[in-house]
């Protein structure tokens, strides 16, 4: 690893004045993807702006209809939280497949959305369930957030504070792992809500990151089951294609775990 | 360079380090505490887990000055002084090891499930997927799978005849 500083923020304005202030700076939270990187030697920021000790940042809590995660809420955390469990079980399966216990007491949520990794779980639970991400400059749905492989609608600058997600009737998410890596090679999470529309948001699977099937999403509107989907053959075309698996194959797994997901919700 | 200081394995140390040092090169070259070990550059073995503010992270993957004010507990810190912690004398009674490069990291692993299971309420199934993170190239699993269970269950009686 190159040198670097490490600054530790009190409060959002803190971190957003060392990050302008530094020469080549970054946002620090659980350093699961950021210090492997640096190890690496893929990235070596000059300057690195701890953000998890920041109070308007953590915990879980319900406000209306939704549940709010602060942005540097480590991934145990969301798997074991009761409000998580009773009010959006899906969510709560999906953090705590994420990696293995230690990857999940330092990772955060706010950091594996910030890092849009292609293969990262996350994703799919935002845009399956329709959430809101809050930033340091504004507030947006995570369709909007969530641009391309490794990309999203952040600025430089730009801190991710929190993310809301709607209550759903039912949600679950079906992942089938890496078996080396855990990160997903098709992770499907799948939400129906109280106006009875639904939701189906895929992860690991795709070429540019997270996206829903229509389809699928049609199908489950007139018929919650898992033989409304069961049959369905996704078009490959846009699908992953690597050592870890062909196009076909992740199109293929994709069907098999919107199928295990819907089960799941029951 | 900058001041870390932390409570490590109860003692309160501190040091100056380059911002960049790793929390595992703190324990192990600062420190001088060599049973934490590092088996990757990938963050995925679990050879260097240790607890930090009594939870399991990898210390190969968390910077030393991330743990600064923190309580931190390595594998050193578990024996008393009446001999090795349940867990360490269930993996030596079990087989839980050969070679031993992996032992530190799953015994501090192990606590960590019992702590969060707690004592008693580990099957072998739990057992094998909270070792998702920690890799053994010799042992198979089996006799550190059997070695926490039998830990976790004595850990249990433990606590019942203390109450
Ligand atoms: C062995 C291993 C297995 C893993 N398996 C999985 C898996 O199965 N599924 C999965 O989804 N992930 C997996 N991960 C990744 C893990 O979930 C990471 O924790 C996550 O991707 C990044 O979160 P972090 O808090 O560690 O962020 P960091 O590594 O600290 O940061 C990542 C990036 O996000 C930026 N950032 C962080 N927080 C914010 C914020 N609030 N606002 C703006 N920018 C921010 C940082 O500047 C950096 O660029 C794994 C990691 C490891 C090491
Ligand atoms: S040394 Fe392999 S995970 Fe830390
Ligand atoms: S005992 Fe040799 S690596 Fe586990």
């Amino acid at each position: 690893m190159y040198e670097t500083n490490y600054h530790r923020a009190g409060s959002v304005a803190d971190a957003v004045r060392m990050l302008t202030e530094a020469e080549d700076g970054k946002f620090l939270a659980g350093g699961q993807t950021l210090l492997p990187t640096m190890k690496q030697r893929l990235a070596a920021p000059s300057d690195l702006v701890d953000i998890t000790k920041i109070p308007d940042m953590k915990g879980i809590r319900e406000e209306g209809n939704q549940i709010v995660i602060g942005a540097a809420t480590p991934h145990a955390e969301v798997a074991a939280s009761a409000l998580v469990k009773s009010r959006l079980p899906g969510l709560a399966t999906l953090a705590g497949g994420i990696g293995d216990p230690a990857v999940r007491h330092m990772g955060t949520i706010g950091g594996s959305i910030a890092n849009n990794d292609p293969a990262a779980d996350y994703p799919a639970a935002l845009v399956g369930l329709g959430a809101s991400v809050t930033t340091s400059k504004r507030t947006l749905a995570a369709e909007d957030f969530f641009i391309g492989m490794f990309d999203t609608a952040l600025d430089e600058d730009e801190i991710v504070i929190s993310v809301a997600f709607p209550a759903a009737e039912k949600s679950a998410y079906a992942k089938y792992p890496n078996p080396a890596s855990r990160y997903a090679m098709a992770g499907v999470f799948v939400a129906r809500h109280a106006d009875g529309s639904v939701r189906v948001a895929v992860t690991g699977a795709g070429q540019s990151g997270v996206f829903r099937v229509d389809g699928m999403e049609d199908a489950l509107a007139a018929n919650w089951s898992p033989e409304a989907v069961a049959e369905m053959s996704l078009d490959s075309s846009n699908m992953l294609h690597d050592v870890h698996g062909s196009a076909r194959y992740r199109a293929n797994l994709v069907t098999v775990m919107a199928k295990r997901a819907v089960a799941a919700a029951g | 360079m900058s001041k870390v200081s932390m409570v490590l394995n109860g003692k309160a140390v501190s040091a100056d380090v380059e911002d960049r040092t790793l929390l595992v090169s703190f324990i192990r070259e600062v420190r001088q505490l060599t049973g934490t070990h590092v088996g990757c550059d990938t963050s995925q073995c679990g050879a260097c887990v240790v607890h930090v503010d009594g939870k399991a992270v990898k210390s190969c993957t968390m910077l030393a000055a991330q743990a600064d004010g923190a309580e931190v507990l390595t594998i050193e810190g578990l024996a008393g002084d009446s001999g090795l912690h349940p867990i360490q004398a269930a993996f030596r009674e079990h087989h839980g090891l050969q070679c031993g490069f992996c032992t530190p990291g799953m015994v501090m692993s192990a606590l960590d499930m019992i702590n969060r299971h707690g004592p008693g309420n580990l099957d072998e199934q739990t057992i094998r997927h909270e070792l998702e993170g920690n890799i053994c190239r010799c042992t198979g699993y089996h006799n550190i799978v059997k070695a926490i269970k039998a830990a976790s269950d004595q850990m249990a009686g433990m606590a019942q005849a203390a109450e």
